[in-house]
């Protein structure tokens, strides 16, 4: 078994003095020849290396004014949702309208001679209104509900193709390059969040590509995000609407919105018992 | 020694007519630019045109997956930047779908008999950009018809 150094040292201590310190000092002055020589080596061969691949080499350089206005996706933040249900509104669809209209959901069609019924079952949702009633009390809970970016997403464990990711901010989403329409996902998922693109849809937004055979949901208004901007179409809508009860924002911000709103509101998740540790939280309920 | 020389030199003679006989063939083969989209204003694509011709689809497919999954979307070798580029306008000045017949894509997918299913998912004209090189560029040079807040008009 290899020890790390920081084992050795603690490791010491322990054994006999004598033995120990004479074992200690041969495996120094072993060590320290072989590593020079393995330095003066590595050496050589990366100079080597980069004199073979230089020629041939072409650099790729980023136009300054086409670059990103942010370096991509890290795990230095985690983005999420605190939902206020108390706050949100019977019979408001601000959130879920203000989707449609970001992510190009509205630009499904019916199909000719589909059940409206059916089709309102199956037309992509990445926000569903609930209301839920205690049925002894009579009281009505009305709350959003999207995906709910776990940090043990179900959906990316059953993906048999690994289209189903998180990515590294805390987003999970669907890559449709690779995903297949196998659906496992939406099976898997205890939130109902995941919708099936069945037909192909005529009109597509350029930030919200979509194609018939691939699953869908929520994905935080990546978009937004990774132009710097930090805000979902929904929680903007809902404060338009004067309700302010979506609060999105970054959970690895302690002083942000989102982390102040969480601190001061008694919330938990949904199905809170599977463990996911879901970054949309609820409020009252 | 002479005679190694000059076999180079008449390797490297054929080789640049051969070279310059084929870059003539593709000319008169290719250039499937619009004459009304923006692309036919300026001097060659993100890369030369002949890299380009041959190697587009490496560039668009290593792109998508930094933008799935990186989040990377302001880059060069965008998709997005290719349809706002090199889509067709038609009189009115809307733009005609990129892979309607005849247009960029068509065309020369068309020629070379490859199918081509960018355009199953993605969208075909410039609408409801996030960001690419030409909405950053027009953020950088506010001038001309390009749009001045282009993300946030178009939400």
């Amino acid at each position: 078994m290899r020890i790390r150094p920081a084992q050795r040292r603690s490791l010491r201590p322990a054994l006999s003095g004598e033995a120990v310190s004479e074992a200690s000092e041969s495996m120094k002055n072993e060590s320290e020849p072989t590593n020079q020589g393995r330095r003066d080596f590595l050496g050589a061969a990366a100079g080597l290396t980069a004199a073979a691949v230089a020629p041939g080499m072409v650099l790729h350089t980023v136009d300054s004014e086409a670059a990103a206005p942010t370096g991509g996706v890290s795990d230095a933040h985690r983005w999420g949702l605190l939902v206020d249900t108390s706050k949100c509104a019977d019979g408001c669809t601000a959130c879920v309208d203000a989707c449609d209209q970001e992510n190009g959901l509205n630009l499904q069609s019916q199909p000719l001679g589909d059940d409206e019924l059916k089709w309102q079952n199956q037309r992509a949702t990445w926000i569903r209104k609930v209301k839920l009633q205690d049925n002894l009390t009579g009281q009505v809970t009305n709350l959003p509900l999207m995906c709910q970016h776990c940090e043990h997403p179900p959906c990316v464990d059953v993906c048999p193709t690994g289209a189903s990711f998180k990515r590294a901010d805390g987003i999970v989403m669907v890559d449709r390059h690779t995903c297949i329409g196998c659906r496992y996902c939406m099976m898997a998922c205890p939130y109902k969040a995941r919708s099936f693109i069945h037909e192909q849809v005529d009109q597509k937004l350029t930030r919200a590509p979509r194609g018939k055979g691939c699953v869908e949901s929520c994905n935080l208004c990546a978009h937004r995000l990774d132009t710097g901007d930090i805000s979902t179409a929904c929680a903007d809508a809902c404060s338009a609407e004067g309700h302010q009860a979506l609060v999105f924002g970054d959970l690895k911000d302690p002083t942000g919105p989102l982390r102040q709103a969480l601190a001061k509101k008694p919330n938990r998740q949904i199905r809170q018992d599977l463990g996911l540790n879901t970054g949309v939280r609820y409020a009252g309920i | 020694m002479a005679e190694v020389l000059s076999k180079g030199v008449l390797l490297a003679f054929l080789s640049v007519a051969l070279g310059l006989s084929a870059m003539a063939k593709a000319e008169e083969v290719g250039d499937f630019v619009q004459p009304s989209s923006k692309a036919a204003a300026v001097e060659n694509c993100v890369e030369p045109t002949e890299y380009m011709r041959r190697n587009h689809f490496e560039l668009i497919r290593h792109q998508r997956d930094e933008t799935v999954y990186g989040g990377i979307r302001g880059a060069k070798h965008s998709l997005s930047g290719c349809v706002s580029c090199h889509v067709g306008y038609d009189r009115q000045g809307t733009p005609i779908e990129i892979d309607a017949e005849g247009q960029f894509c068509s065309s020369c997918h068309d020629y070379a008999a490859v199918e081509m299913n960018c355009f199953d998912c993605h969208a075909t004209v410039p609408k409801g950009e996030a960001w690419n090189h030409e909405v950053a560029a027009a953020h950088a040079h506010p001038t001309g018809a390009a749009p001045l807040a282009a993300t946030s008009a178009e939400r």
